[in-house]
């Protein structure tokens, strides 16, 4: 009954190309963003930020870089946790060398390192297609994570591998170490998580946006109207590494401040980020973010559900959340295949005829 | 015959614009094209035409770069070559559609022939990120030419659609409104009227004669339906078996013998 989009006539292309067209979704996700910088900061306890918010918005981040490389041009990877390795240990060398350099900088820095490697691995791209790419991009993985333990100049001369954030402040606040404030880091990770998914959706709407869609499409016709492949899969490799990158400084430097590569970084973290991008929506930025939500929080509920609710054993309660967890993953791609997203855009459908049956 | 040539449907037909000399095209043993040679004229609308598996699309994709001849040029606009890669050939102004349709199918109709000015637009990944300056006027100025095409073809009602949702005709008709927006100076339609009812067909053929006439672009067609062949060439070239056998006005290639005869069969007695 609210949600109605009579009476709003575009007048300009730019009233038109808008990301949220209709003033509804823009007063909604207004909304959400003042709730979650002036409101969530003031609820948040050390138990939110690090089991809930943290690694949210570390995985929605990680979930973007993925889709623009999955959902937006098509090339399957399973290297995102060896990527995510090359953003954390890219944050730790230069933190320990530059102590003193911008925390911004630093993960931005992350992401361009991981940019570069990322271009690497995807040159076989050019060669190979579909699961033979995702077999290539699987020796990603895992030479990239064997580097990080099998060199010690990547961890400053350790002996375990294992690496820890040391305290950086900004602007007078300590973001990163132990006793740092959760909703300073939250805050941190929300700027930098916000400011670069609007970036990214500006980036798949535009020239390159489509440039990766058409090679995803039909990489042929493509070609015939001008395209260079090598170009649009390299850029695609390229931004998605970016984002990734910046999603293992994240989620190493902030949320779990000390990690060891072969468990914070193996395969499974390749595999929750393809859940996310599936699950939430192969080819949408929103479908990230949901994706990541319902990955990051459906354990939790179905945990606090059984341990709390039901009396369960905390290791039984493990095993049938992991059982119930794959039940639902393929409940809803039987549902929805193409993910969360589009069940959110049915709803808003649903919702413009409300109450009304057509 | 030039004068005839040049008098045809009262417009000018100007220079050679693409000369195609004794090409060759083989795969392994089977000869796809041999030892063609025709030219196209600026302006011109030439149809090749030909039964099934003569090599008329085999002679589109030699154009286009998709193919490499192995033996015969290409002059186009004066530049020789022997093979080029497509993406080069598009950049040249030549824009083609396919016989079966290559659209990208999870894209809009608008997001489609926005990707067909993909060449024209320049502005780089950290400018479009942010979508300010440079790379917003770009878009939209773009966005505009776009919508004058759209409204050309009359396809202004699915404008937001997925393409793969649209039925057959319409997709045709995105997919020359794709080929369109590089703004092309040669033309290749590999059969764009395959499939299509005597409406469609009609509204097709006059896109295609207004495209010529408003743009000036020079166009290559395939097509099987000789109605339509005759009513729109103003010159034609048959193929058969991978050879040239008729070349000239669509009257012309009407009464030649040999055109008869691939068409009809021959008594061999």
């Amino acid at each position: 009954m609210f949600y109605r989009e009579t009476g709003q006539f575009k007048t300009s292309y730019t009233a038109d190309e808008a990301i949220f067209p209709i003033a509804q979704d823009r007063w909604f996700i207004f909304g959400v963003i003042a709730i979650a910088v002036f409101v969530v900061p003031f609820l948040i306890d050390d138990y939110g930020a690090n089991a809930v918010l943290l690694p949210f918005l570390a995985y929605a981040l990680a979930a973007i870089g993925l889709n623009i490389l999955t959902g937006y041009c098509g090339q399957v990877s399973l290297g995102t946790g060896g990527f995510m390795a090359v953003g954390a240990y890219s944050t730790y060398k230069l933190v320990t060398a530059y102590p003193d350099l911008n925390l911004i900088v630093i993960v931005i820095l992350s992401g361009l390192i991981t940019a570069a490697v990322g271009v690497l691995f995807g040159l076989p791209s050019l060669r190979i297609k579909g699961f033979y790419l995702a077999v290539a991009t699987l020796a990603a993985q895992f030479f990239l994570v064997w580097m990080f333990n099998k060199f010690d100049w990547f961890c400053n001369n350790c002996a375990t591998g294992q690496i820890t954030m040391p305290t950086v402040d900004m602007f007078g606040l300590q973001i990163t170490g132990p006793g740092a404030d959760p909703a300073t880091r939250y805050l941190f990770c929300l700027g930098i998580v916000a400011v670069f998914a609007l970036l990214a959706k500006n980036i798949v709407r535009g020239r390159i946006g489509r440039e990766w869609m058409a090679i995803r499409d039909m990489d042929i016709a493509a070609e015939i109207i001008g395209i260079r492949p090598l170009q649009a899969k390299l850029s695609a490799f390229a931004v998605s590494s970016f984002y990734v990158g910046m999603a293992g400084s994240l989620y190493f430097g902030v949320w779990l401040s000390s990690a060891e590569p072969g468990e914070a970084f193996d395969i499974n973290q390749s595999f929750l980020v393809l859940f996310m991008v599936i699950i939430g929506g192969l080819g949408s930025i929103m479908g990230s973010f949901l994706g990541a939500a319902f990955i990051v929080l459906m354990p939790l509920v179905l945990k606090n559900f059984m341990v709390d609710g039901l009396n369960i054993a905390v290791v039984t309660a493990k095993h049938v959340e992991i059982t119930l967890m794959g039940v639902l993953i393929i409940f809803f791609l039987i549902v929805e295949p193409h993910g969360l997203a589009r069940l959110w855009q049915i709803a808003k459908e649903k919702l413009r005829l409300w109450p009304f049956p057509h | 015959m030039e004068s005839a040539a040049q008098m045809s449907h009262g417009k000018k037909i100007g220079d050679i614009v693409l000369a195609v000399e004794n090409i060759s095209l083989s795969f392994g043993g089977v000869r796809a094209l041999s030892d063609i040679s025709f030219q196209v004229r600026e302006h011109q609308v030439l149809s090749i035409i030909g039964p099934n598996g003569a090599g008329k699309s085999s002679m589109l994709n030699v154009i286009n770069g998709f193919y490499h001849p192995q033996e015969g040029l290409i002059t186009y606009r004066g530049v020789t070559r022997k093979q080029m890669k497509p993406h080069e050939a598009a950049r040249q102004g030549i824009a083609r559609t396919f016989q079966n349709i290559a659209l990208f199918k999870g894209m809009s109709t608008l997001d489609n022939i926005m990707t067909g000015r993909n060449t024209i637009m320049k502005s780089g990944l950290l400018w479009q990120a942010l979508r300010i300056g440079p790379a917003l006027n770009e878009e939209l100025a773009h966005r505009e030419r776009v919508e004058q095409i759209i409204d050309f073809l009359e396809i202004e009602h699915i404008r937001k659609t997925p393409v793969g949702k649209l039925p057959y005709g319409l997709q045709k008709r995105v997919e020359l409104g794709r080929a369109l927006a590089a703004e092309p100076s040669m033309l290749l339609l590999d059969e764009p009227m395959a499939g299509m009812n005597i409406e469609e067909k009609q509204d097709m053929s006059r896109f295609i004669l207004d495209v010529n006439n408003e743009f000036g672009t020079t166009i290559v067609l395939i097509e099987h339906d000789m109605g339509v062949v005759m009513d729109i060439s103003d010159h034609v070239v048959v193929l058969d078996y991978g050879k040239k056998i008729g070349d000239g006005l669509p009257d012309e290639v009407r009464n030649n013998q040999d055109v008869i005869d691939a068409y009809l069969g021959v008594s061999h007695d």
